[in-house]
């Protein structure tokens, strides 16, 4: 390819993103000047700065190229903004999180009775989605970026879509974030999202989808290595997921509210198929691309076994979907579609476990390093979290379990093992690695990391055993019943009881928080350190035996 | 197409069609002339070199 057509190219880019920038300031100018609410008209304003702050970045690059970006070379910028990012939202819904841990355990002192926009009320879908979509959204933007350029030799297709896809996403979260301070909010869980917020999403996404398919398109690799197809159908179904569970009906189009195009118990349904499979797809699919890259690269091992890997794949691909009616059992749906989803909730043991056993045996013949690496001991644990909590899902989903464990803290419990202990801790590895091998310095301080692994695991440990004994506990006390029949406990008893253990969700929330700080620091001392540049391949001399 | 007709298709062609096609994707793994291409497969991460361009 010659330079002048790879540049022509690029300008075509640009202009098709200008035109998306200039379309939606109009909007955002047209939607704060007939705004039918003061929220609404609050979005739209923070909406119009950052279309111009995204056009006057975008006049920049073009007006002054960075000489870096030649089709020869990867694109490692956008990545290295993805790995900032993740740091600064993940550390942001650390500290929501452990705001709302404190409301819910000291609410005489957080109960901010004349700052009704801190009430746990809205920051509860403030903290889900700046961990979820925030922290991790950013996190497997920026490694599927890194590991589809590698294992495809092939730079970042689109030009400065990348940086359109990331950047987008990053107003996707200022105005989610912020719209729930405002009070807006769908009402769905994890995809509280209004619908102007939603097109925006959509539009992002199908960039994404697109840079992601180009980079695979035109790859040098004959062979599409497995950790891009988990990132493909994360990137696919979560469009699928967000585009059907999305589908409303807006009041007005200078306004936040509207209506689901489902109604009853079809729209539960929709809501929850769309709720877990943003834990199957989202939350799982993506971070095991992550794993089936990170864990291999840094332990220098190959993959334990790549057929198991494909197994891995299609089972989880074929189950996951209709596992979504196990958050609706003793509902209206019926009862053969709740049997369908604990059933394939079930079956989900086999891949989990398969793709867990896969992750941890790649360690074969380095299980030593689990000593002297503490960075990939965190993406080891993180994978034994997965297994672990990918077997409690399915326990939990059983009819008779889930009349137990649902709406009690059990369920909390159930979901942090995951989120901290399997999808923080394999971003927290694969974070600590892209340091590394973006700014290409030898080494992230093992001391720090030794630190923040030990934190951050005792800060797990003490909240996932603490919700576990409050969940169970509250379930049991729920359903006592004296000798003439009535409840044996009032409401505000089970709180009582539960108050001792929501400290200690509390002080865990805080060690995993500090682990995270200190993490963010030894990004920052790795980053700027004056530590010598060293190339990666002088560190590893095992890798051209392995390489065979 | 009403309720019936959508799960009588769900029940029976809609379950074979998934079962075929999960039995292809099992057989494409586990067929022994790819066992080459996937041993090569699983070292793609430790040949994929150094940062600094290709």
């Amino acid at each position: 390819m010659t330079a002048a057509v790879g540049k022509q190219e690029w300008r075509i880019d640009a202009l098709a993103i200008l035109a998306i920038i200039v379309l939606g300031a109009f909007y955002a100018l047209w939607g704060a000047a007939h705004a039918t609410d003061r929220a609404f008209a609050i979005q739209m304003w923070t909406a119009l700065a950052a279309f111009l702050f995204g056009g006057a970045m975008l006049i920049g690059s073009v007006v002054r190229p960075n000489p870096a970006d030649r089709e020869s070379r990867y694109e490692n910028g956008v990545i290295k903004a993805g790995v900032i990012a993740s740091m600064f939202w993940g550390i942001a819904g650390f500290l929501v999180g452990v705001i709302i841990a404190a409301q819910l355990a000291l609410p005489n002192i957080f109960y901010f009775e004349d700052f009704g926009w801190l009430n746990f009320g809205r920051l509860r879908p403030l903290h889900t989605n700046a961990v979820i979509f925030a922290f991790g959204g950013n996190v497997l933007i920026a490694t599927s970026f890194y590991v589809v350029q590698r294992t495809c030799r092939a730079r970042l297709a689109g030009g400065l879509w990348s940086w359109f896809v990331f950047w987008g996403f990053q107003l996707v979260i200022v105005l989610a974030g912020t719209g729930y301070l405002l009070g807006i909010t769908q009402g769905r869980e994890y995809a509280e999202l209004p619908w102007y917020t939603d097109i925006w999403l959509t539009i992002v996404w199908v960039a994404y989808l697109l840079v992601f398919l180009g980079t695979i398109w035109k790859r040098q690799e004959k062979h599409i290595y497995v950790a891009n197809w988990f990132y493909l159908a994360f990137i696919v179904t979560i469009a699928m997921l967000h585009i059907v569970n999305n589908l409303a009906v807006p009041v007005s189009f200078s306004g936040w509210f509207s209506y689901s195009l489902f109604s009853g118990v079809q729209d539960a349904l929709t809501q929850w198929w769309y709720g877990h499979n943003a834990v199957g797809f989202f939350l799982t699919a993506g971070f095991l691309g992550i794993m089936y890259y990170f864990i291999p690269k840094q332990a220098d091992r190959p993959v334990y076994s790549y057929r198991l890997s494909i197994i891995h794949f299609w089972a989880l691909i074929f189950l996951y979907i209709w596992a979504g009616p196990h958050h609706l059992h003793y509902t209206a749906l019926p009862q053969w579609a709740q049997s369908l989803g604990a059933t394939f909730s079930i079956m989900l043991w086999m891949p989990s476990w398969g793709g867990m056993i896969n992750g941890l045996m790649t360690l074969s013949g380095a299980w030593d390093k689990l000593r002297t690496d503490p960075v990939l001991r965190m993406l080891v644990v993180s994978v034994a979290f997965y297994g672990m909590s990918t077997f409690e899902g399915p326990v939990m989903s059983i009819r008779a379990v889930n009349s137990l464990s649902h709406y009690t803290d059990w369920t909390i419990g159930h979901v942090h093992s995951g989120a901290l202990g399997w999808v923080a801790f394999v971003s927290f590895g694969a974070l600590y690695c892209l340091t590394m091998w973006l700014w290409k310095k030898r080494q992230v301080s093992h001391a720090l990391v030794e630190w923040h692994f030990w934190l951050s695991t005792l800060g797990i440990v003490l909240y996932i055993t603490s919700m576990w004994v409050a969940g169970i506990m509250q379930g049991l006390m729920w359903r006592a019943y004296n000798e003439f029949g009535f409840l044996e406990y009032s409401f505000v008893e089970t709180v009582e009881a539960m108050h001792p253990y929501y400290l200690i969700r509390a002080l865990g929330g805080v060690l995993f928080l500090v682990g995270a700080l200190i993490m963010a620091y030894n990004l920052w001392r790795t980053a700027t350190g004056k530590d010598p540049a060293v190339e990666r391949a002088a560190d590893v001399p095992a890798q051209a035996v392995a390489a065979e | 197409m009403s309720y019936e007709q959508a799960t009588h298709f769900a029940q029976t062609w809609g379950l074979g069609l998934l079962t075929v096609s999960f039995a292809i994707a099992v057989a494409y793994a586990l067929w022994p002339s790819n066992r080459e291409k996937f041993n090569q497969a699983a070292h793609a991460p430790l040949n994929d070199g150094d940062d600094d361009g290709r």
